[in-house]
């Protein structure tokens, strides 16, 4: 039933560098899994893509590692402790997709990026010196320094994602999980995000992005996963990728998407794993 | 002002009133950034339950009152996370069942006039007692310790819960602590505003301060002054008007929101006349653009071909020609060749 590629990272047994692992994982919201049959482990060091068309479940995936949502089978282990006993979740540096940060009340990226520090200082800690230098330390990663005590609302979208990204990396966290980075953000943006991107490869941050789109990142990616429909459909290094989708682009194929993902992103993951859907005939 | 002092009665009212006017816009802070804004004003419908319980069985009616608010908010807060359909219905159900629970009650006891159920529903200092005083002040030096404490906190799951979920910070937990301490904070107040103004004392102060602040801590800060200036003016000045203290508190918090919002509103409009925006770039300025930062007051400018950028709202304003730094060329600006600079060198390098 499930159409595995042949790249396959093949599932060990808990290794000292794993971040993640995923044995028959399936996710959902209580009425029935929207994600099924995952099989994923991730190393330290990895830079991850988890890419497919919205809808797919690679939200639904991501949250599940996060614990936002039920899981309804299967086993997730994190940095080798079953996630049910898992504690540490600060661990797990998450940067959430927002358009825009709470406008609500008013508050600086300061303010914002402080906030990640408080998983790592216990129920009633305060923030000292060594965690105020973490701080400013996370908006001269993503380039902000200079904007730090700036209220956040008045920034661009692109700059608020960043600022989202330093609040992840303030919980000095052993990988980063985030969600569609570069979604809607303009071009000057995007490339400047990009370049954040780049200074953390250099750091070594194990990171895992899902997205829609491949685009500026591809070349910071050692591994791509493609979800789609609910299920893994393929996972390999981005040569493997291009080769499958090579193959894909000889084959005319309909596809049946969304009608964001036709024509005009060739970098999205979608065609040779299609093939095996039932309703290919249809008018 | 000695001759409002010396009044017994006014003592005690003032010093309520500096404790209401402290407590209640920190607590509200957090209100305005959840989005729950009137929801003060829901658990002041079930605190009136409370007070209708005592007076019927001749318990204090502001540890009824406490014990009936808490349970509401604790119960609202569990609705809100558990209950998937509709919360909204669920907390019109709770309060307005405490509301009309509490008028039928408050019709059975032995001093169940009107005038009895008004002075909790809008206010009355002139019955405080001094045992009265002593509680008020306890719980609100509670409120006030609590709040501060969990401030960061309190803002972390405020802004962004799920985030604090993800990250494992104690979400749940942290939002019955908000809704204690807000129903906590009606029961302290319902003496002075009363149960149907008190959410605006915790709303209003909020409100103008969001005008001013630039940061969250300042529009703590700005929104316990407002609080304060309120609570007490509207205290003193309800003496020498003769007029209710809880109305003239709100209407006095009202005021200055109105002012604050007219003034700078006023500032704004003269701040965009005078200053001047720069040729827009797609660049963005930042520590490694390859253009020199240079420190200019409060911020950091740009120097962009000669001129100073600094970046305000969604643009860069002009701030200016650099003296040491006259061209672009001269730095070897990796974003700007030097061929592309443009018009003569303004700098006046020796």
């Amino acid at each position: 039933m499930l159409v595995r590629s042949a790249a396959l990272v093949p599932v060990e047994p808990a290794a000292p560098d794993e971040v993640l692992t995923l044995r028959g994982a399936g996710f959902g919201y209580g009425d029935g899994p929207v994600l099924s049959d995952v099989d994923l482990s991730i190393r330290r060091g990895e830079i991850v893509a988890i890419v497919g068309p919205n809808g797919s479940g690679k939200s639904t995936l991501m949250k599940g590692v996060l614990g936002l949502n039920e899981r309804v089978a299967g086993s997730v282990t994190l940095f080798g402790i079953d996630s049910g006993e898992f504690n540490d979740r600060a661990r797990l540096g998450y940067v959430p997709q927002r358009h825009t940060l709470s406008a609500s009340v008013r508050a600086t990226a300061e303010e914002i990026v402080a906030t990640g520090r408080l998983p790592r200082i216990g129920w009633l800690g305060r923030l000292r010196a060594t965690d105020r230098q973490l701080v400013a330390r996370s908006l001269d990663v993503v380039g902000l320094a200079d904007r730090a005590a700036t209220e956040v609302s008045t920034l661009s979208g692109g700059q608020q994602r960043r600022v989202l990204i330093a609040r992840a990396l303030a919980g000095q966290p052993d990988v980063l999980i985030m969600d569609e980075p570069t979604a809607g953000v303009d071009a000057a943006s995007q490339h400047v995000l990009a370049d954040v991107l780049d200074r953390l490869v250099e750091r070594d941050v194990t990171m895992v992005i899902v997205t829609h789109e491949l685009g500026a990142l591809e070349r910071l990616l050692t591994r791509i996963v493609v979800v789609d429909a609910g299920r893994i459909r393929f996972d390999g290094t981005p040569q493997e990728y291009a080769r499958a989708r090579a193959r894909v682009h000889h084959d005319h194929d309909s596809h049946h998407h969304d009608l964001e993902l036709d024509g005009h992103h060739p970098s999205l993951a979608h065609g040779p794993f299609d093939v095996a859907h039932p309703d290919r005939s249809r008018p | 002002m000695m001759d409002l002092l010396s009044v017994d009665f006014m003592q005690r009212a003032l010093v309520a009133a500096l404790l209401v006017g402290t407590v209640a816009p920190m607590v509200g802070i957090f209100l305005v950034q959840r989005r729950l804004s009137l929801i003060g004003d829901g658990m002041g419908h079930v605190a009136l339950a409370g007070v209708a319980i005592g007076l019927v069985t001749g318990a204090a009616p502001v540890l009824t009152a406490l014990v009936a608010a808490v349970i509401a908010a604790v119960v609202i807060e569990l609705l809100r996370t558990k209950g998937r359909t509709n919360g909204d219905v669920a907390l019109a159900v709770i309060f307005y069942g405490g509301i009309a629970g509490g008028v039928v009650i408050i019709s059975k006891s032995p001093s169940g006039t009107p005038a009895n159920l008004m002075k909790y529903l809008f206010g009355s200092i002139l019955t405080t007692q001094r045992t009265d005083l002593y509680v008020f002040a306890g719980l609100a030096l509670l409120v006030a310790v609590t709040t501060w404490a969990l401030r960061p906190r309190l803002f972390a799951v405020a802004n962004d819960e799920e985030y604090a979920r993800a990250v494992g910070l104690p979400v749940l937990p942290l939002n019955i602590v908000l809704a204690v301490l807000t129903a906590t904070t009606v029961v302290v107040a319902m003496r002075v505003v009363g149960l149907l103004l008190i959410s605006a004392l915790m709303i209003v102060p909020n409100a103008a301060s969001q005008l001013v602040a630039r940061s969250f801590s300042g529009a703590l800060r700005w929104a316990i002054a407002f609080g304060l200036v309120s609570s007490v003016g509207g205290v003193a000045l309800s003496y020498p008007l003769n007029t209710p203290s809880g109305g003239t508190i709100v209407l006095l918090a009202v005021a200055l929101f109105i002012v604050t919002a007219v003034v700078t509103g006023v500032l704004a409009r003269i701040g965009r006349r005078r200053h001047e925006v720069a040729e827009t770039h797609a660049h963005e300025h930042g520590v490694e653009c390859g253009h020199p930062a240079v420190n200019h007051g409060d911020h950091v400018d740009y120097v962009h071909d000669g001129h100073l950028h600094a970046a305000h709202e969604g643009h860069y304003d002009e701030h200016g020609v650099h003296p040491d730094h006259p061209t672009s060329a001269e730095q070897a600006d990796p974003v700007q060749p030097a061929g592309t600079a443009t018009g003569p060198t303004k700098g006046s390098r020796p």
